[in-house]
């Protein structure tokens, strides 16, 4: 038998402690993809927190530098892969600038519903993850119910679920088919009492707003210091949009609200998503009304592909140029450009320095979720190790955006 | 499109003067070259001048222009919250790139520098933690720069990558933090 050693606590003075270490991912689902995150705890204490990010990492910028425009499509695709209608409507615009040309106007408005379409999709999401992350599985299923039917829309439109890389310099790869209107009509009717769904699954639940109200809370200033963007920015009471503030395609034709809430807590951040959603609808609506007919390319043979596919099988000027297209792109004048929009993350930045030649010289972009993940620097300290996954997961960050 | 809405140039030439070079609007961006030592003094200015309050720090990045000299740039994008106004500062770099980090301005540039650093080796003088960012701990040579082949070296690991040994470059000790 052996001996049982009684264990002592030290009379009189204080309990030995010590800071913990504690590894966080990379493959852990809290974590929203591969992040790793090193944790300093003392108790449940979060001292220090130090991301490592790089899982993920393609190369994206670099491996642009060798492809010509039109292929550099399905690389934004992967960026931020819960829209890519958005990454690539980015990309398209600064390449257009450079260029010197715009879409024609029903291509831009295919571009602005599709964007709002993936806007919804992304949102939804983190609608449905973040209580997931807290423990509430429900809210998940039923956002997947509704992100399912914008991959059908998508699916209808591109013919691909994730990424459509739908956008080409100059216009869309396609019209809308036939067919699509109704479905997204019915799309709308039905998405509003949807969100209302997810609201009474969430918003007077109180184990939720216990674990969300008052907790990450990032003030205004600190948000802008640490450059937060897009609707974890707006959370915080700044009211910027570059969709109002600095209107690309048509959407200073739209009428939308630009949703701000003043407490700048997990609440509110996701709060300001599912409110967004709602205008999203609304934009997605006056789009469907106000679409004119019309080209969804630009009539420019050296820049798109001919409208007209039977040019092809029967001219030989448009047989040469459909393949100098495909094979060799496109020249791109010499110049530099940085041109941003509002990504459902933040602002989506692409900036491009062209020399001249069919492929860019240098393209950079500017990831909305790499800026928003490194502002766990500045709310998570001496916090719980529970709240800061709810933090984690209400700033929304897509791991493959933030490792490029 | 709506007009863009112009920057007043005027506090800024007038401040600065010869030092820096008003490099022109392109694409609605208005852009000014600014030597390396004047980059701290210079967006501290734009960030706290009543008029121009350029309190939004949109991007740093890394530029590498081989073969011409100077080689290297750091191009910061800024944005201005209350006017809506857009401006690109280049800071053109020698060999090996130094340029004096602007995080005790913005703390959202701690991480754009890194990747800076981690890309194309431009070291930021003054950044409190400038470690690699995507690539590991003990990775060697900088892989944005034009002379990294786009696959890599070839190793053990890697049999598809260019041959022969990355280029030992004085700028290399990439373990040691400055």
């Amino acid at each position: 038998m052996t001996e049982v050693t009684e264990l002592t606590r030290p009379q009189g003075e204080a309990l030995d402690t010590k800071e913990v270490l504690l590894n966080l991912g990379p493959q852990h689902p809290s974590t929203h993809g591969v992040l790793r995150l090193v944790l300093e705890l003392d108790g449940e204490y979060v001292e220090r927190v130090d991301p490592h990010i790089g899982y993920l990492h393609r190369g994206t910028e670099k491996l642009a530098e060798s492809f010509t425009y039109t292929q550099i499509f399905p690389l934004t695709d992967r960026l931020d892969y819960l829209c890519p209608p958005s990454n690539n409507l980015a990309f398209a615009l600064a390449v257009e600038k450079l260029l010197g040309i715009e879409a024609p106007i029903r291509a831009q408005y295919i571009r602005v519903l599709m964007a709002e379409l993936a806007r919804i999709s992304g949102h939804l999401l983190i609608t449905g993850a973040l209580p997931m992350d807290l423990g509430a599985m429900t809210a998940l299923l039923y956002v997947m119910r509704e992100r399912e039917m914008i991959m059908d829309l998508l699916e209808m439109i591109t013919g691909a679920r994730m990424h459509t890389s739908f956008c080409r310099v100059g216009g869309v790869r396609e019209d809308l088919p036939d067919g699509f209107l109704p479905k997204i009509r019915e799309f709308c009717d039905i998405f509003p009492s949807r969100i209302r769904d997810y609201e009474r699954l969430l918003e007077d639940n109180r184990v939720f707003l216990n674990r969300t109200e008052g907790i990450g809370v990032i003030s205004a200033e600190d948000a802008i210091d640490l450059g937060l963007s897009g609707p974890n920015l707006r959370a915080s009471g700044v009211d910027w949009d570059i969709r109002r503030d600095e209107p690309y395609e048509i959407y200073d034709r739209l009428d939308f609200n630009v949703i701000t809430r003043d407490e700048g807590d997990c609440y509110a951040r996701w709060r300001c998503r599912v409110d967004e959603m709602r205008e999203s609808i609304r934009i997605i609506e006056q789009c469907i009304a106000q679409m004119p007919e019309g080209p969804f390319q630009i009539d420019m043979p050296t820049i798109a592909f001919p409208v007209d596919k039977e040019r092809v099988h029967c001219s030989m000027e448009a047989l040469i140029q459909h393949f100098d297209l495909s094979a060799y792109g496109f020249n791109v004048p010499a110049g530099e450009v940085y041109s941003a929009i509002e990504a459902p993350k933040g602002e989506l930045g692409f900036y491009i320095i062209s020399d001249g030649s069919p492929k860019p010289f240098r393209m950079k972009v500017r990831a909305p979720s790499f800026v928003n993940l490194q502002a766990l620097f500045g709310v998570t300290n001496a916090r719980y190790l529970a709240d800061m996954i709810a933090v984690l997961g209400s700033l929304d960050p897509v791991m493959a955006e933030v490792d490029k | 499109m709506s007009v863009e809405p112009s920057l007043n140039r005027a506090p800024i030439t007038e401040r600065f003067g010869g030092a820096i070079e008003d490099l022109g609007t392109a694409h609605g961006i208005d852009a000014f070259a600014v030597p390396p030592e004047k980059i701290v003094e210079f967006c501290r200015f734009l960030k706290e001048d009543p008029a121009l309050k350029f309190n939004f720090l949109s991007d740093i990045c890394g530029v590498d222009h081989y073969p011409e000299t100077p080689r290297y740039e750091a191009v910061y994008h800024l944005y201005s919250l209350p006017n809506k106004w857009r401006i690109r500062i280049k800071c053109r770099l020698g060999d090996p790139p130094e340029v004096p980090s602007v995080t005790g301005v913005w703390r959202t540039a701690n991480w754009h520098e890194r990747e800076a650093w981690d890309m194309y080796g431009i070291r930021f003088t003054g950044h409190p933690d400038l470690r690699r960012i995507y690539m590991w701990e003990g990775f060697e040579g900088f892989p944005q720069r034009k002379d990294f082949p786009l696959r890599g070296y070839k190793d053990e690991l890697n049999p598809f990558g260019a041959e022969g040994p990355p280029p030992t470059q004085p700028d290399l000790a990439t373990r040691e933090i400055p």
